[in-house]
């Protein structure tokens, strides 16, 4: 049986297709799609995706909507059970609002939308997302968000820290994150929200492959 | 009831909205300006009895990131006192 991947699609996304398109891609099986409004996710999942976009329009704040959209209970269940879940930018932002991962991610201190390919080191190579990135050191991987200013405070910062919990940080300023922080891990290790786009990193066309170690790292995992 | 909702970023987290519309006011020759933070308001019409628990749930889970925002419940009127 394949890797059996589910990605969600809330109103709004606009990168689940493109999340879709990376899972089959390396995986070799295309994933269920899932609509927000959906209340139970289908069962033996082996990775859960978290798609970027504009979910709701950001009103209020990116994310915080869809954070308490009715398929989110079951994603909080899921990653308790151990499920790999993954939430890229608007993603990252759901998965803050929601609780499964600490901190916010605040306007950008330039106040600009900033789209581009950022450096980035995987400062965890031991999780189930980052194994294929030892020894690669500097990657390249795209961003492209308005609210991407990871914060949270100084005391949870250092547990971060001292956990091995920050996956990635920009080798040089972005957006004006804590600690230049561009990815976080939950506590056990079964969850990541990053900034940066794995999945428009994933052929040459896109002018870049270093997403693409991401998705190789969460299916080697599996076997 | 109207319910008025205030919520602010808490003390030391940067806001760069607020920082820049405080550079804007410089650049316009305001003077005195020491400081600017952004908020944001939310009025609700509630039914008349609505508890305050309710309304510090319906804070802390959706319309304020505890996080990185405080808020403060105003109530101005019951529906037909104005």
């Amino acid at each position: 049986m394949g890797f059996r991947a589910a990605v969600i699609t809330f109103p709004g996304s606009n990168c689940d297709r493109d999340m879709a398109c990376a899972l089959e891609l390396v995986s070799g099986t295309a994933p269920i799609r899932v609509w927000h409004g959906d209340a139970e996710l289908p069962d033996n999942l082996d990775f859960i995706a978290l798609p970027g976009g504009f979910s709701y329009g950001d009103y209020l704040r990116s994310g915080a909507m869809a954070a308490n959209s009715p398929v989110m209970r079951s994603v909080i269940d899921a990653a308790q059970r151990g499920v790999p879940v993954l939430g890229v930018c608007n993603g990252f932002q759901v998965l803050t609002e929601s609780g499964l991962l600490p901190g916010a991610l605040m306007r950008n201190a330039s106040q600009n939308f900033i789209c581009r390919t950022v450096p980035l080191i995987a400062e965890n190579t031991q999780s189930a997302f980052t194994r294929a990135y030892a020894g690669k050191g500097t990657v390249h991987i795209p961003v492209a968000h308005h609210d991407g200013n990871y914060f949270a405070d100084e005391e949870t910062l250092d547990r971060l820290e001292g956990d091995g919990r920050v996956a990635f940080r920009y080798a040089e300023p972005c957006n004006g994150s804590r600690r230049d922080i561009a990815g976080v891990l939950s506590v056990g290790g079964n969850v990541l929200g990053m900034m940066p786009h794995p999945e428009r990193a994933v052929e040459d066309a896109q002018g870049g492959t270093d997403g693409r170690l991401l998705f190789e790292s969460a299916i080697a995992a599996l076997v | 009831m109207k319910v008025r909702i205030l919520v602010r970023l808490k003390p030391g987290v940067l806001d760069p909205q607020g920082r820049a519309v405080h550079h804007s006011l410089d650049g316009m020759g305001f003077e005195g300006v020491e400081d600017v933070r952004i908020g944001r308001m939310i009025e609700m019409d509630v039914a008349d009895g609505t508890s305050d628990e309710a309304l510090n749930s319906m804070c802390e889970k959706l319309l304020a990131n505890m996080v990185i925002e405080d808020f403060t419940i105003e109530k101005l009127e019951t529906a037909g006192a104005a």
